[in-house]
């Protein structure tokens, strides 16, 4: 800003002519609006006195004069709170033995008074969570995310133990993709035996989730809600296809007659979103819902997926209560992404980090847009987006150094 | 400038606010391009044009509305521009907090570090790779922005003589990094034409920082950390001082100090869209820290500083300081960049139908694939790189990408027969042969039986499909 000379002549004429010359021509304005017929001509016609010299004087708003400080002026800062109407339910996942299911504890997702980790207005209430994926059966995986599961492709139960003792999984959820008609078309009464297997072997919350067929999946949750009653599991997902084939219902009432979680799905469609959820209040308590507004890999929609969330939020923070429902990312989608998985040239290697990575990075911006839990594969993945969970959802107060980084010796 | 009334937001700004203070000429001149003065405002309001495509506005007759306009069109948070010419980057100039509101206008540019005790060929090196890195993203290239040159020697003419050494080999947009005035002055001299960013002013050093600042005519950072009413007092003081072109930098803690480093970013960024102008500048954001003073394994390093560059491009950072160069820590965050400053209104679906690359005949290649937007642009930058003549079906799945489609029921056998019959393309070739995404190989045995078309079971992914087509096309007769 070499303006100091300019500053320094600009003074005199400013201050002398500056805000009257403003305010003249701020009318001039304001009458030319009114009255059309004056035309430009006239105008000039009204301030004859003034030379296009003096004019050129004027400075684009009125200058305050400016002695250069000698010591730091005081501002006041108020951290910018707002107050919101809305608040997102609270959703329990798993029962105990008191409670009449066998988890070892419960996990209460939701609850939110203000934005994600706008801890300068409200605490984190219920940090979000990480559910670990598992399968019933022997998919085609990513080989970065094979090499961790080897031992335990194919049997759900040993899987889902190795999720919670080797990657801390908060919960687990048992994709039943064997019930899928154009795979192995399992039956209902073998995926219900699966989900059983699973319940012992762990004792963290369950989500089990169907194989994308409408009427297969309400048909395998009508049969998993009883076998696992009370155990309060999420059934994943309820979409808008079982409203249409009018099986909504039937599979809402096996989650409600056996005290189990739904979660509802829509693809990237808010009002898609509302309208199932009316849906399902007409046959579920509201503090039974979780909603998957829909996860696309880091490149391939996430921003559609990030600004969804954030949305969604703000609007049920504002008092959209047919939003208000805590929500689940199906990050393991971010292996969808060609750059998670592709050999690529030797400048973009390890794939063995730059797959996790993609997963992590789908999961962290999703975090910051509101998710309460994400479904997720890759171990190192989960261990970062809990140890990120463990550090946003609370500010430490212990005074840090200051962040010198100019003078790192790398 | 102190607080004032609070100005319309860019969402409640209403073309006729604009065209109240527009020349108006009868008939109209349109100089502009436009049709007329209404048609300007209304590209005008939501920042397609910019006002000095209006020449009359730019006399001096229209001084005062031209002032008036530009106040009012003003985004909340200010435009900086670093570096001169071509290679300048404009950091800032967001109009809203949330990216769903309205276009966040300039992705947050890239720097990476030098520091001034690298040997020369580290130096040329680095730049060389910084200068180098590209990657072909659906049709766009991604790339890296600036150089932030630091002195961790805190020597003066050490300093110099490597910003020298850095400007003489490329033309990206320098950040000179220190926080002694004798440093960054040396390194200024050299390089003060290219409108290099200074970093940083501090409460120890802002009176000497403000000097150089304005002698030099350059933007400045004000670094004050986990302050941010010290931080606004000394915007004050600095724009009082008469340097107006400022970053903020409250400072990028990680650990159990990143809450507080969201939360500062945060709070900065929702007082400036609600009016505070002391705040209303861009945000700098160092995911470097994450190199402080650890003695973990480089990969780890790296892979928490690829973590921390997301979180703080997702919470506003306007502009990043970076270390690790290697791909796979820059590749998703430059992705990532890219999406965020994409438009938000931009449909999540393209238009169903037959689509037709390069001159195809009737013995070319027929592909069908969904019309999500991003599968469709990528299929489609894959198709087009490759020079391929093909003909794309691209079936309306309300969206869903191939592998969800196929889970939910959105591309089925039925679905995809009828678009066969529908699509013309039986009267387009003369064979039978439909090439499926390999996400959707479950299907085949359902679409040969139905549509009475053979199925080929292209790649899993559409960066398979040249080498796909050059060993399985023409299909071999049975
Ligand atoms: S150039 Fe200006 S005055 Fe002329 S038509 Fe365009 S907006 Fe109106």
């Amino acid at each position: 800003m070499a303006n100091n000379n300019r500053n320094q002549e600009d003074k005199g004429a400013s201050i002398k002519l500056g805000p009257k010359i403003l305010d003249l021509l701020r009318k001039i304005g304001e009458i030319e609006l009114e009255n059309v017929e004056i035309n430009a001509e006239e105008i000039e016609i009204w301030i004859p006195s003034l030379s296009p010299a003096i004019l050129q004087q004027v400075p684009p708003s009125p200058e305050i004069v400016r002695g250069k400080p000698t010591e730091i002026l005081k501002a006041e800062f108020k951290p910018p709170i707002q107050t919101y109407s809305g608040k997102i339910l609270e959703v329990k996942l798993g029962a105990t033995k008191s409670e009449g299911g066998s988890r070892g504890k419960t996990l209460t997702i939701g609850g939110e008074r203000s934005p994600a980790f706008y801890l300068f207005e409200e605490t984190q209430l219920n940090p979000p969570i990480v559910s670990v994926d598992v399968f019933d059966t022997e998919v085609s995986l990513p080989k970065s995310i094979r090499t961790h599961v080897q031992e335990v492709l194919g049997d759900p139960a040993a899987w889902a133990k190795l999720a919670v003792d080797k990657f801390n999984a908060d919960a687990v959820t048992v994709h039943l993709v064997s019930t899928d008609p154009l795979i192995k078309n399992a039956s209902a009464r073998d995926a219900a035996r699966t989900i059983e297997q699973v319940l012992q072997a762990v004792d963290v919350p369950i989500i089990v989730g169907g194989c994308g067929d409408p009427k297969k999946d309400v048909e395998v949750f009508q049969k998993v809600s009883e076998v696992a009653a009370k155990e309060r599991v999420m059934l994943s997902s309820l979409t808008p296809d079982m409203a249409e084939a009018g099986i909504l219902g039937d599979v809402c009432k096996a989650a409600k007659d056996n005290g189990h979680v739904v979660l509802a799905f829509t693809a990237l469609d808010l009002n898609r979103a509302k309208e199932l959820n009316r849906r399902l209040y007409e046959f579920l308590p509201k503090e039974s819902i979780v909603m998957d507004l829909t996860t696309a890999a880091l490149g391939y929609g996430l921003e559609y997926s990030f600004s969804i969330h954030e949305r969604a939020r703000l609007a049920a923070l504002a008092g959209d209560n047919e939003l208000q429902h805590p929500t689940l990312s199906g990050t393991t989608n971010a292996w969808a992404a060609r750059e998670a998985w592709m050999k690529m040239g030797a400048e973009w290697e390890p794939r063995e980090l730059r797959g996790p990575i993609w997963e992590t990075v789908t999961a962290l911006v999703l975090l910051l847009a509101g998710v309460d839990i994400f479904m997720m594969m890759h171990p190192a993945a989960i261990r970062t987006v809990k140890d990120v969970i463990k550090n946003i959802s609370g500010l430490s107060h212990t005074r840090r150094e200051d962040t010198d980084w100019i003078s790192i010796r790398m | 400038m102190t607080e004032r009334t609070v100005k319309k937001s860019i969402k409640e700004l209403s073309p006729l606010d604009v065209y109240k203070l527009l020349p108006r000429i009868t008939p109209p001149c349109a100089e502009c391009g436009e049709k007329n003065c209404m048609a300007f405002a209304v590209k005008a309001v939501t920042r397609e044009v910019a006002l000095e495509k209006c020449a009359p506005l730019l006399t001096e007759k229209y001084k005062a509305e031209y002032a008036q306009l530009r106040d009012l069109l003003a985004p909340p948070v200010k435009e900086i521009t670093v570096g001169i010419g071509d290679r300048s980057v404009k950091i800032g100039g967001k109009a809203v907090q949330y990216r769903h509101e309205f276009t966040y206008h300039n992705p947050a540019p890239i720097a990476i570090d030098i520091a001034d005790e690298m040997s020369d060929t580290q130096i040329l090196e680095r730049v060389k790779a910084i200068e180098g890195f590209r990657y072909n993203y659906i049709g766009r290239i991604l790339k890296l922005d600036m150089i932030a040159v630091r002195s961790s020697s805190n020597d003066p003419s050490r300093f110099g003589a490597v910003v020298q050494k850095v400007a003489e080999s490329t033309t990206l947009p320098l950040i000179l990094c220190s926080f002694n005035p004798e440093v960054i002055e040396a390194g200024l001299k050299t390089v003060y034409t290219n409108r290099p960013l200074i970093y940083a002013a501090t409460e120890n050093n802002w009176s000497k920082m403000a000097e150089l600042a304005l002698k030099y005519d350059c933007p400045l950072v004000v670094h004050v950390s986990e302050d941010l009413r010290m931080l606004k007092s000394l915007v004050k003081t600095l724009v009082e001082y008469g340097v107006e072109d400022l970053v903020l930098d409250p400072g990028t803690f990680v650990g159990k100090g990143l809450a507080s480093t969201i939360n500062n970013f945060t709070m900065i960024r929702r007082s400036a869209c609600g009016g505070d102008k002391l705040l209303g500048f861009p945000i700098l954001g160092a995911s470097i820290a994450a190199w402080k003073e650890r003695t973990e394994p480089k990969e780890l390093l790296m892979w928490e500083e690829a973590c921390l560059a997301s979180i703080l491009l997702s919470r506003y950072a306007d502009v990043l300081v970076m270390h690790s160069l290697e791909g796979w820590v820059i590749l998703p965050n430059t992705i990532w960049r890219f999406n965020l400053y994409t438009d938000p209104s931009k449909p999540v679906s393209v238009e169903a139908g037959l689509k037709i690359f390069g001159a195809p005949n009737e013995d070319s290649p027929v592909m069908i694939t969904t019309n999500y937007a991003l599968t469709f642009f990528t299929v489609e930058s894959d198709i087009r790189s490759a020079n391929i003549d093909c003909f794309l079906i691209v079936v309306d799945t309300g969206g869903l990408s191939v592998e969800s489609s196929v889970a939910g029921r959105y591309l089925t056998a039925e679905i995809i027969t009828e678009v066969l019959r529908k699509s013309g393309i039986e009267e387009k070739v003369k064979h039978r042969y439909l090439i499926i995404p390999g996400l959707a190989a479950r299907l085949s045995g359902e679409i040969e039986q139905l549509s009475g078309w053979q199925v080929l079971v292209g790649p899993r992914d559409s960066s398979g499909i040249p080498t796909f087509l050059k060993d399985r096309w023409p299909p071999k007769k049975e």
